[in-house]
């Protein structure tokens, strides 16, 4: 399974071309994707098209870019011109966006191919995929557990191998808490870092696009191409964009590391503390200096998330109204009728959930006391993270307080939202967040080590975990699917 | 502890949802209130709510016209239309 810059090589070098690389990947997906399901549609033959156009780029001498040729998966909630996006909900089901995202404009440009769109929690909201309204995916390395979510079909499509690397959505956890139980890398980027034009919006103050790869100079090559500002986007933000790739291989001597405290807790799976732990000495040994640091409002983040995600998308969501798109009712007598009987038949039950939540927190008499007081943890939260960067360029710890789960086994909506518990602060405080495989349990399934980095500082986060990833073996074992 | 009342939030939601889902979403809702409802303890007193974890306000732009999507390319996923218009049940009662 060669990576994305081993790709590129052989491109260049003349001894592979795009069209045989898609048409195998085509192939293997083929084979293996009844089993994993990480695809919601299959782009066979704007892929094969894409693939004759870059090969002839290659050819000529004449690529567009270091991912010219590549074929790549994109998480469903990325508007797609011409290409259904479902954000794998019923009410979506049949919607075909009329224009692209800035970050498809952007691969498009670089020559990346699309081999399909992958499945995920609908709107993104779930840590399982298992709220998918159309089917499960299932995780590579175990077929009987959950690849993570919300973007599970991406980081299921990387692990596997049925796609050179993928873009997912992070709004609470959803590259990184995959990647971890996917064994992949994940990046979710700064704030800002990345246009979210034609992202389907969950929570509006908090998601962000970012990669899933193999390894982190795959995960570096490809926010290249999508990060920057974007017009189209004014919370995009105007901080010019480093050479990520040239970060890599710098060493890390004298770097220092924070561990905060607060990230061991009760309930977490000994075998995750035993791998985060062994890679934080692993660092020190490459000339990291550790030091313990604390994030006091830790424990009160994951609360005041879930009063303002839910707010956010309880007014974003809106906008599905059975008008300008998407799934109507049928039979609604007049307008208000038809809005309810749409809504209720086209979300699921955990958007639902969230949708009654927001609007709980945003209604008249709670405000104050559920939305202005989780805005103001959320003042708290990013404090403590500006405070422990004055003394440590990153953070170390688990990016999950545990492996992946077997489908069905959480049941209760509370029990699922614990699985984003470290990394949640992380987008309450719009940092950069890296997830990467530190180990495997004694039963085989991936290990992640979460590194958290400076607002813009995506250059030092990744040479960190670049550093670590080539003083360790995990990124080089792969699942065994037939 | 506020009891939510999910009648209320289903209509403000626009979100019809049957007697099953009601009784389902008042049990989640409260076990989720309740966990929510340990924010209390912290002293927000005097701290600034955040919005935006990257500050920027008044985001401005020249007012230029620019070319935009054709109407025939916005109405294309309309479950209902007619003509260069989104049809939708009558909104004035007769």
């Amino acid at each position: 399974m060669p990576t994305i810059a081993e790709l590129g090589a052989r491109y260049r070098s003349g001894e592979a071309t795009p069209t045989e690389v898609v048409e195998s990947y085509l192939q293997r997906i083929e084979t293996l994707d009844p089993q994993v399901r990480a695809y919601v549609t299959l782009t066979r033959e704007s892929a094969l098209a894409q693939a004759e156009a870059a090969g002839k780029r290659l050819k000529a001498g004449r690529p567009l870019s270091l991912l010219d040729g590549v074929p790549l998966a994109i998480k469903d909630v990325i508007c797609t011109n011409g290409v259904r996006t479902t954000c794998a909900s019923k009410i979506l089901e049949n919607f075909v966006p009329p224009y692209d995202a800035t970050v498809m404009a952007r691969l498009g440009a670089a020559g990346a191919v699309m081999l399909g769109k992958t499945n995920m929690d609908e709107f993104a909201m779930g840590s399982s995929t298992e709220n998918s309204a159309f089917f499960p995916t299932r995780n590579p390395w175990d077929l009987a557990r959950v690849p993570g979510g919300s973007s599970g079909g991406s980081a299921a499509a990387v692990a596997a191998d049925l796609a050179a690397g993928a873009l997912g959505s992070d709004t609470g956890g959803s590259i990184r808490q995959p990647a971890a139980f996917c064994g992949t890398v994940g990046v979710k980027p700064t704030y800002g870092r990345v246009s979210r034009y034609g992202l389907v919006a969950f929570a509006s103050s908090l998601d962000q696009i970012g990669p899933l790869a193999r390894t982190i100079r795959d995960a570096a090559l490809l926010l290249q191409v999508i990060a920057g500002h974007d017009p189209l986007d004014s919370t995009s933000t105007d901080v010019p964009v480093p050479d990520y790739p040239a970060a890599l291989g710098q060493g890390i001597q004298g770097l220092r590391v924070g561990i905060p405290s607060e990230y061991v807790i009760e309930g977490m799976d000994p075998e995750v503390g035993k791998a985060v732990s062994a890679a934080i000495e692993a660092l020190k040994g490459l000339g990291a200096k550790t030091e313990k640091v604390s994030l006091p409002t830790t424990d009160y983040a994951l609360a005041a998330y879930y009063l303002i995600a839910p707010a956010e998308a309880s007014s974003n969501l809106a906008r599905y109204d059975g008008v300008k798109y998407g799934h109507r009712a049928a039979g609604g007598k007049d307008l208000i009728q038809m809005y309810g009987r749409t809504r209720a038949e086209g979300f699921g039950p955990e958007v639902k959930r969230r949708i009654m939540l927001g609007t709980y927190a945003l209604s008249a008499g709670y405000y104050d006391a559920y939305y202005g007081k989780a805005q103001r943890v959320r003042t708290l939260v990013r404090r403590d993270f500006q405070q422990a960067f004055e003394r440590v360029d990153v953070l170390a710890c688990p990016t999950t307080p545990s492996v992946a789960f077997k489908l069905g086994e959480k049941e209760d909506p509370l029990q699922m939202y614990f699985c984003d518990i470290f990394t949640i602060p992380v987008n309450l405080a719009g940092l950069p967040g890296v997830s990467l495989p530190c180990g495997f349990t004694q039963s085989g399934l991936p290990i992640g080590l979460q590194l958290i980095g400076k607002p813009f500082d995506e250059s030092t986060l990744l040479s960190a975990a670049y550093a670590y990833e080539q003083a360790t073996p995990w990124h080089t074992r792969a699942p065994a699917l037939t | 502890m506020p009891d939510p009342n999910v009648e209320h939030l289903a209509r403000l939601a626009r979100l019809d949802l049957s007697e099953a889902e009601k009784e389902r979403m008042r049990a989640q809702l409260d076990a989720i209130l309740t966990y929510i409802d340990k924010l209390r303890q912290l002293d927000t007193e005097g701290v600034e709510p955040t919005s935006h974890a990257i500050p920027m306000v008044n985001v401005m732009r020249e007012d230029e016209a620019r070319p935009c999507l054709p109407a025939g390319a916005m109405l294309a996923n309309a479950p209902e239309r007619e003509g260069d218009f989104f049809r939708v049940p009558k909104i004035i009662e007769e």
